[in-house]
């Protein structure tokens, strides 16, 4: 029994040096900039994110938002903080935090539109960031993507893809932010090749798979042999019908071709969700900051703040050159890529060898 | 009346040494929390100072931390309160999330009538769908005999596409993942209208409700006929019914009580919280954290009070210690240290072997055995 006691003992003792070990950098750091608040390497600039239940690790947008984050903090000397919201009815209280304890934070995603309005107004003397959604607030810069524009050159290697002469657009929920991937998509087929025709389905829904999948084996059924979607999660659905039935699908946001066992990737229209939060940042450290909804920047082809990748190298190079014929003409304004269905019914395609 | 409060204050008394167990529990989960911070190349001091400022810093945190632990103290009761009855109510997120959509129809459909009574629909609306998400649950355990722990699971999974497809199709705000605003007679009163501390905080009345409902759980099983049979089901079914109580039909009415408590919590959620409903991409996880609460309080109702304010403090506090750098897993863990030493009693049982221990050593010393 004295054995054991002894044993504890000593165990506890590791335990208390264990925080000796640890206390002593905790202080040392706190210690001067206590004593001088005026530190002379305090850093100018200080930012943070704040990200949806998603989360760091999602591969997605919000990997993608802090990739842009962190470039701008190592280009800045500084750190810039993060928070991982673990529920939905958080967001405001989080952006608040972030607020309190830096200048500037940043948030991306539709889903932070209430919760920006409200955080923008309690702390009005803080700056704050918002991706792919516009809040009309002084201190909040917003940017959003020309998505119509990116989805035009996936459109074009689409059309000059299919054999069947039928492509497939597969979108999440029917929202106007989502109609402008189908509207640039749609325009694109019709430029490259005016005798496809593009069916249009929504799954209702942007985390389900199954249905994605579903949809996308309707949509071959019906002889699409390149599909593309604008679905969120529904997509791996698509990309797994591909995989089974042997026909192209089209990535959405980021570079989707590891999604496909089978090299089914055709492309992915690509959104830079990093160019975004770096140049909000880089505008703040600039001193350019500009809020409310008439600052609110567009990034499009132009600004590199979309395009398309082929991690799967399967568009040819006199593919890609045809695409990059598209590019430059959208670039110089000879092609004006509609964005709502509305401006795509008078929309001439514009055919390009 | 006055009788059982003082029996409630007696009680106290002794629930002041039951806590005992658990708060030396707490301390040393947190105690092997700031081995594991350390671990991550992190100062300990930092990460619990962040932790209490994050959670209690100034009174818009406290508030905030209250907003969450009322959500918990309902869930955790209507845990408990199942668990009293020998049920396991891991459905109380369907209940919650069908509590929410419930109150959300009702603040929104049945505008135009005076302020309070609204808010009373809205919050009886929220705490009835949860009633009857639960009261299913207990009826198929009654007269089926299915096991209510898959049933409620089931109903979880129900209960958040349900609500998802009401969102985005006939409560849906246009273009947007989530339900219309109710109307603002149905809203809760918010503390931030008259305090100017609580400023920017979204505390509402709704703590005061959660306080009471506890009251009144703890008076319905402790108090009540109707309570004393729904304990002896829990302690043994086959018992009570040799002694003439209907186990069915308590098995029905603690599920139906307990549905009622998260439905509530799911409707307080939406009258005072987001005064809207969201297009869910997961579990809100409050009906999961009702389980943590429920068993580290001990089901009893007081201790679920107290282990809903640690919760909803390690909960608003974790944010903070995110942004001080440590990793958002680091909270979670250290939740988890605290349910897996309170759960498995630790202290309770080290205590007990070493007075053991001591008492037989004495045996010896005295030669009474070899």
């Amino acid at each position: 029994m004295t054995k054991k006691t002894i044993s504890l003992l000593l165990a506890l003792v590791m335990v208390l040096t264990l925080f000796t070990g640890c206390a002593k950098p905790a202080e040392q750091p706190a210690g001067p900039a206590e004593e001088t608040p005026a530190a002379p390497e305090a850093p100018k600039y200080s930012f943070g994110m704040v990200t949806d239940v998603g989360g760091i690790g999602d591969k997605s947008f919000n990997d993608s938002a802090w990739a842009g984050i962190d470039k701008a903090a190592k280009e800045l000397g500084v750190e810039a903080k993060l928070l991982q919201s673990t529920k939905q009815d958080d967001y405001t209280p989080n952006l608040g935090s972030m607020a309190q304890s830096v200048d500037l934070t940043m948030a991306v995603g539709f889903l932070f539109e209430d919760a920006m309005k409200t955080s923008a107004d309690q702390y009005a003397d803080k700056k704050f960031g918002v991706i792919d959604t516009v809040v009309d607030k002084p201190n909040v810069m917003s940017v959003t993507f020309k998505e119509h524009e990116g989805s035009f050159l996936v459109g074009v290697i689409a059309g000059l893809t299919t054999k069947s002469n039928v492509i497939g657009f597969v979108g999440g929920m029917d929202f106007p932010v989502i109609v402008k991937f189908e509207a640039g998509f749609i325009a694109g087929v019709k430029s490259a090749n005016p005798n496809a025709k593009v069916i249009v389905n929504y799954t209702g829904a942007f985390d389900n798979p199954d249905k994605g999948k579903e949809v996308a084996l309707t949509q071959h059924q019906q002889k699409a042999d390149v599909i593309f979607h604008a679905s969120g999660a529904c997509g791996i659905g698509v990309i797994q019908a591909a995989d089974e039935k042997d026909f192209w699908a089209i990535g959405v946001d980021m570079d989707q071709s590891a999604e496909s066992k089978k090299n089914k990737v055709l492309a992915s229209m690509i959104k830079r969700v990093d160019v975004a939060t770096y140049t909000v940042i880089k505008a703040y450290a600039d001193d350019k900051f500009n809020g409310g909804a008439a600052n609110a920047i567009e990034l499009g082809l132009k600004e590199e703040g979309v395009g398309y990748s082929d991690g799967g190298k399967n568009v040819s190079a006199e593919l890609a050159a045809v695409v990059d014929k598209y590019k430059a003409a959208i670039n110089d304004g000879t092609i004006v890529v509609p964005g709502t269905r509305e401006d795509l019914e008078t929309f001439k395609p514009v055919e390009i060898k | 009346m006055e009788n059982w409060i003082n029996e409630l204050k007696s009680s106290l008394k002794n629930t002041m040494k039951e806590i005992l167990y658990p708060l030396a529990a707490i301390v040393i989960s947190f105690i092997a929390g700031a081995i594991l911070v350390y671990a991550f190349g992190k100062s300990p001091i930092t990460a619990y100072k962040a932790l209490f400022f994050g959670a209690l810093g100034d009174w818009n945190k406290i508030g905030e931390t209250l907003v969450t632990t009322t959500t918990l103290i309902l869930t955790g009761l209507s845990v408990a309160f199942a668990f009293r009855c020998g049920l396991f109510n891991i459905g109380a997120e369907g209940q919650f999330i069908m509590g929410g959509v419930a109150a959300l129809w009702a603040g929104w459909a049945l505008s135009g009538l005076p302020p309070i009574l609204h808010v009373t629909v809205t919050l009886l609306a929220g705490a009835l769908a949860g009633g009857i998400w639960a009261g299913i649950v207990g009826w198929l355990k009654a007269k089926v005999g299915s096991h209510e722990v898959i049933n409620s699971i089931m109903m979880n999974y129900i209960a958040m596409n349900l609500s998802n497809y009401l969102i985005m199709t006939v409560f849906n705000e246009p273009d947007k993942a989530f339900s219309y605003e109710i109307a603002p007679t149905a809203k809760l009163w918010r503390f931030a209208e008259s305090f100017v501390q609580f400023k920017y905080s979204r505390l509402h009345t709704g703590i005061i409700i959660a306080l009471i409902v506890a009251l009144i759980a703890y008076y319905i099983l402790n108090k009540t006929i109707r309570g004393y049979e729904i304990r002896a089901v829990g302690f043994n079914p086959s018992a009570s019914e040799y002694g003439g109580i209907n186990v069915n039909r308590n098995i029905i009415l603690a599920m139906v009580i307990s549905g009622l408590f998260s439905g509530l919590a799911g409707g307080i959620q939406t009258a005072g919280v987001q005064y809207r409903v969201n297009n869910l991409f997961g579990f809100t996880g409050y009906g999961f954290d009702g389980i943590s609460v429920a068993l580290v309080g001990n089901n009893h109702p007081i201790g679920v009070i107290l282990s809903g304010v640690l919760f909803g403090a390690l909960q608003k506090g974790g944010p903070m210690m995110q942004i001080e750098g440590i990793p958002k897993e680091v909270v979670g863990i250290i939740q988890g240290i605290i349910i897996l030493f309170v759960a498995s009693n630790f202290v309770r049982v080290m205590v007990q072997k070493y007075k053991e221990n001591k008492e037989i050593k004495a045996q010896v010393a005295k030669g009474e055995v070899k």
